[in-house]
């Protein structure tokens, strides 16, 4: 193993902080904090495209991608490079991790010729802005229970149904779209992915407001929603397949970008150094000093494990293990970090409005957190891969795994 | 930067699990349970026959002057096999610290014959739970060294010690010590942990030879770079624990079905091994910034520590859970990987001593705040 550059990484490492330094300004702790994957203003989505045009025109967006599909043919080793060189600098939130984390891959894996050549240049520039339409109110971690259903109709598919939990509806110009294509087959095997333009007639996207108090997902209506078949993505019925590429990805994706950002434990030492507990600077108290140890370690493991999800697939192996153990525990660590800033500063009580208090800054990572342990899937969902893919554990009892959707009750 | 071992260091660990697989069985480990009986000397001949015992040692010694991630895939396997050797003890530390600060008589007079396996050499930092050096009483007065060390592994089979002391003027260092010269003393502990046996060594005005240079600051260097050895082999036990604990949730049916298709069970092991790769990512860095001698070490030796401690007695303890009633007996395999567990972590200290290890070297002002009184 090696955590130091190659000549070749160092010489990537310095032009990749030259570019930076020429086209944002460095972080200097007065950032107020932002899920980092999400725009909550339309000035944010605005920033997030002109920033990702000019990485894509400078040669450094899609680092990892094909050269083929305007690429810059790198490895994930340079990705890693890149990510920590970004990180110190004031960029707006990525609104384009769902775009190429999730959505480019499964094009790649499953789309046509035309329609990767059509779509992935759009991805990168950051013109296109994708959302995933998945989830359902009566389907969520049992992905394959949906309800939204697609019929055809000449070279036309029509579609009925409701979506929810779609993160980024309301500022995305395309999605792609979970549908039930045949009901009369047990429920994995009659779904279809199509690509849908998210202006076409029949598609209403609400956002919904989230205990954060920001509204970044929505629920998607789709009221006799017309998709030309051959924006089909995939085969037909073959839609679970589809979704499994995609659903993949976002474990890692997830994985990756959330161990870097965010706040770090070691912004904990000078909170409490600056609060008095039992009489004295809370710093001294060594439960507190214990804690803060605890999660540092804990943050440093979550970093080297987003390491090696890029040594694997680097290796070309899917990062299956490393990518739901990171799914697994950033949320918890975030979760039990902030809460314990919380309790330090009495902050849960009420906090001034200045966007540099750290109070503030950890009461929204408090009320994020949650977000984090059901989104990409929860927590338990995670729990059921590690056990029954990687330990080798019997699956959940599927009492509906031999039934016609349609015969189900 | 690659995040993983190495072709080179994926072959050294097929090797040395085959001779390990092949020289240690749960039932060997349960006659040493039973017997007390210091250590497997088949096992440390073959060992030494492979060169296993001397894969740090410089190649002008009879070694394999390898470096320490070779080291840690070997630990890792140790810990998996949980091999009956005084292994740990001579390799993280005593080596090390030899390969490092001792002269030419000193290298020459010891490291062949630890190559070779005919002497066992240990380390005695340890003066009941502190084994830093500002824990340390002992003391040497005129090149004779006097005190009390425990406990300390593998002294019952140890020629030599490397110890721990204040010179006249209070400076920490280490010297090495006869154990068998007149002054010494050995007695044994009841360890909980008897397939690792543990000693306490009383010396009276026993010859000392110092190691020059290694001061307190070097000593707590060698402390950092033991805490990411035995991470691994703390890995190598948490990760069977966990496989015989699949591999019984299997096996073993309740209310119709293999108890690991249950949630409740199914969850835990998932948790084991959560726990068990993040501590094997901090490991990863730790046995990097060994191996290179990196300034961040001590930061990476803390956080290595404090994770693997935790997934290690997590796995441990979770392991006999699973195993139900018959985990709980003596017969039963689980208690084997507790006891190793608890052994690894009475080596280098509990988490408290890391917590701060890692304060201290996160470097922030405030950290250099001791809670007062």
């Amino acid at each position: 193993m090696d955590f130091s550059d190659t000549p070749e990484e160092a010489a990537f490492r310095k032009d990749a902080r030259k570019w930076l330094d020429a086209n944002a300004t460095p972080r200097d702790g007065s950032e107020k904090l932002q899920d980092a994957f999400m725009a909550n203003t339309p000035e944010e989505v605005t920033a997030s495209q002109a920033w990702q045009k000019r990485k894509a025109d400078g040669g450094w967006a899609g680092i990892t991608w094909p050269r083929e599909h305007g690429g810059r043919g790198g490895n994930e080793m340079q990705q890693i490079i890149w990510n920590q060189e970004e990180g110190n600098f004031k960029v707006p939130p990525n609104i384009f991790v769902v775009s190429s984390g999730l959505v480019a891959p499964t094009l790649i894996a499953h789309g046509t010729e035309a329609q990767k050549t059509e779509i992935l240049p759009t991805l990168l520039s950051g013109k296109g802005v994708w959302c995933q339409l998945f989830s359902e109110p009566s389907a969520g971690s049992d992905l394959a229970g949906i309800r939204t259903r697609a019929r055809r109709n000449g070279d036309d598919w029509v579609i009925n149904g409701q979506k929810i939990w779609t993160s980024g509806a309301h500022y995305s110009g395309y999605g792609i779209l979970l549908v039930r294509t045949d009901p009369d087959v047990p429920k994995h095997k009659g779904l279809t992915m199509f690509i849908v333009k998210m202006d076409s007639p029949g598609i209403e996207a609400r956002r919904i407001k989230q205990i954060s108090g920001h509204s970044s997902f929505n629920e998607v209506f789709l009221d006799d929603l017309r998709i030309p078949d051959s924006d089909r993505l995939g085969p037909l019925n073959q839609g679970w397949r589809v979704a499994m590429t995609t659903l993949t990805n976002e474990r890692y994706t997830l994985a990756i970008g959330r161990s870097v950002g965010g706040m770090r434990a070691e912004e904990l030492i000078p909170l409490a150094a600056s609060v008095s507990l039992n009489g004295c600077p809370a710093i001294e108290d060594n439960q507190v000093r214990a804690k803060i140890a605890e999660f540092a370690s804990r943050q440093r493991g979550m970093e080297f494990t987003s390491y090696r999800i890029m040594t694997a697939l680097s290796r070309d192996k899917e990062p299956m293990i490393e990518g739901s153990i990171g799914k697994l525990l950033l949320g918890k660590l975030r979760q039990e970090m902030a809460g314990f800033a919380l309790e330090l500063t009495g902050g849960a009580a009420g906090i001034g409005d200045s966007p540099t208090d750290q109070t503030g800054l950890w009461r929204g990572d408090y009320l994020t957190a949650p977000g984090n342990r059901i989104s990409g899937g929860s927590d338990e969902i995670q729990r059921n891969i590690i056990a029954e893919r990687i330990l080798g554990m019997p699956p959940e009892v599927r009492l509906d795994k031999d039934i016609a959707f349609s015969d189900l009750k | 930067m690659n995040f993983d071992f190495s072709d080179d260091q994926e072959e050294i660990r097929h090797a040395v699990a085959r001779l390990l697989d092949g020289h240690t069985s749960f039932e060997k480990s349960h006659e040493m349970l039973d017997e007390s009986a210091g250590f497997d000397r088949d096992l440390w001949a073959k060992m030494a026959e492979g060169g296993w015992l001397a894969v740090t040692i410089p190649e002008d010694y009879g070694g394999a002057g390898m470096g320490a991630v070779e080291l840690a895939v070997l630990a890792q396997e140790i810990g998996r096999t949980l091999a009956p050797i005084p292994f740990g003890a001579a390799q993280y530390l005593a080596i090390p610290a030899l390969v490092a600060y001792g002269n030419a008589d000193q290298k020459s007079a010891l490291l062949p014959n630890l190559a070779t396996g005919q002497k066992i050499i240990t380390v005695a930092l340890a003066e009941g739970a502190g084994f830093a050096p500002g824990d340390v009483s002992a003391k040497v007065v005129g090149g004779k060294i006097s005190g009390v060390k425990s406990p300390v592994s593998d002294a019952d089979v140890a020629d030599v010690a490397i110890v721990a002391a204040q010179d006249e003027t209070g400076a920490s260092g280490l010297y090495v010590v006869d154990l068998k010269a007149k002054g010494a003393s050995v007695e044994p502990l009841d360890a909980m942990d008897p397939t690792r046996p543990q000693s306490r060594i009383t010396l009276n005005d026993v010859a000392a030879d110092q190691l020059v240079g290694a001061d307190g600051s070097a000593i707590n260097r060698l402390i950092d770079g033991a805490a990411v050895l035995v991470a691994f082999e703390q890995l190598g036990v948490a990760a069977h624990a966990l496989d015989i604990s699949t591999k019984y949730a299997l096996e073993r049916t309740a209310f119709g079905r293999p108890i690991g298709g249950f949630q409740a069970l199914k969850h835990r092991m998932a948790d084991m091994f959560a726990k068990i790769e993040l501590a094997r990512s901090n490991a990863f860095f730790g046995a990097w910034a060994l191996a290179e001698d990196d300034e961040r070490l001590p930061e990476a030796a803390a956080c290595a520590r404090l994770t693997a401690l935790d997934a290690c007695q997590f796995a441990c303890e979770e392991s006999i859970q699973i195993h139900g009633g018959i985990g709980y007996t003596w017969v039963a395999n689980p208690h084997l990987f507790l006891r190793r567990g608890w052994h690894l972590k009475a080596m280098l200290g509990p988490s408290t001593i890391w917590s701060e290890r890692l304060l201290g070297a996160l470097k922030t002002p405030e950290t250099l705040t001791k809670k007062a009184g």
